[in-house]
């Protein structure tokens, strides 16, 4: 669930379009590089992409008893680093604001900050982390955790605009979060599983770009086409 | 076959956690961000109304489905398209 159109008030939502607008532009540029450079990996930037539109259309049932949504953004920071998913992020919260009044054109900047960057930082730092453990594991936490965060940020940069009057930002974060964080915990579990499931299939289909992509290390590949039956 | 058991049992627990909310009381089910408006009129006190409307709405709850499952849509056909593509061309495709 993205923040709304026209929630963000003058001026954190031109602050957040400041914000994000360079991982944007910086992101364009590296995808027409690979677009140059690199032409075979462009269907596998199809595929992450195109993972992101799926997850994030499926509302889904929580414990709170609200709903809410994946993002779908762990399989694309993973494969092509944050920079790259900010933009894969931009088209698809683009979609949503204009055709389905869902998220916001006003609130695009927040949104792609926290869903588009916030996110797939996370997600690509606790891949890097933690694959040399466990590659399917490490997918997993890092598509869970790129969710968990990007609603943690959305909480906070709803707190930042709307403080609380006594008690301040903080307590605001709290009952935003309590909203927002809470509600995606089950959510954040299954887009993990999903994730790796959905590696596993890029992997068996294209293992020799994600070599070349560094996504895995060559011991680690053959490992798994060992271990793999 | 490990991931998939692992996929299902998960999709499996998160709709036991499905059932076992609904029983605990009465839910509406909306989304976390309409939920998310009430929080900002309780902090504000009912004094903020968002300064922009969307430029489109869905007019209808049907007409938003479709829109929704057309992005559902797009993304499996893409996903489904290329990595059969690289299943043909591996060569265990045939």
């Amino acid at each position: 669930m993205h923040i709304m159109e026209g929630f963000l008030p003058h001026p954190w939502w031109e602050i957040w379009f400041v914000v994000s607008l360079p991982f944007i532009a910086y992101g364009v540029s590296r995808i027409g590089r690979m677009a140059r450079e690199r032409r075979e990996t462009l269907p596998l930037l199809a595929v992450a992409g195109a993972f992101i539109f799926v997850l994030s259309s499926l509302k889904l049932p929580s414990v709170t008893g609200s709903c809410s949504h994946p993002t779908g953004t762990g399989i694309g920071a993973i494969l092509f680093g944050p920079w790259i998913t900010s933009v894969l992020s931009t088209i698809v919260l683009l979609y949503q604001a204009l055709f389905l009044a869902h998220g916001g054109l006003s609130t695009l900047g927040a949104n792609v900050f926290s869903m588009g960057i916030a996110g797939p930082v996370v997600g690509y730092l606790v891949y890097r982390a933690s694959q040399r453990f466990n590659l399917y594991l490490a997918v997993f936490l890092a598509a869970a955790l790129a969710d968990l965060a990007t609603y943690i940020v959305t909480s906070l940069q709803l707190a930042l605009a709307f403080p609380a009057a006594d008690g301040g930002v903080l307590l605001s974060l709290k009952a935003f979060a309590a909203v927002f964080a809470i509600t995606q915990v089950p959510l954040a579990g299954i887009e993990g599983v999903i994730s790796a499931l959905m590696f596993k299939y890029i992997l068996q289909a294209r293992s020799e770009v994600l070599l070349r992509l560094n996504v895995i290390s060559k011991p680690d590949l053959v490992k798994l086409q060992e271990g793999a039956t | 076959m490990k991931g998939e058991i692992v996929a299902l049992a998960s999709v499996l627990i998160f709709f036991l956690a499905f059932l076992w909310t609904s029983q605990s009381g009465m839910h509406e089910w909306e989304g976390a961000d309409s939920k998310a408006e009430g929080v900002i009129e309780e902090i504000t006190g009912g004094s903020y109304t968002p300064w922009l409307q969307p430029l489109w709405e869905p007019p209808s709850g049907e007409i938003e489905s479709l829109f929704f499952s057309l992005q559902a849509a797009i993304g499996g056909l893409v996903i489904g398209y290329f990595l059969g593509y690289y299943r043909r061309k591996a060569g265990d495709g045939n």
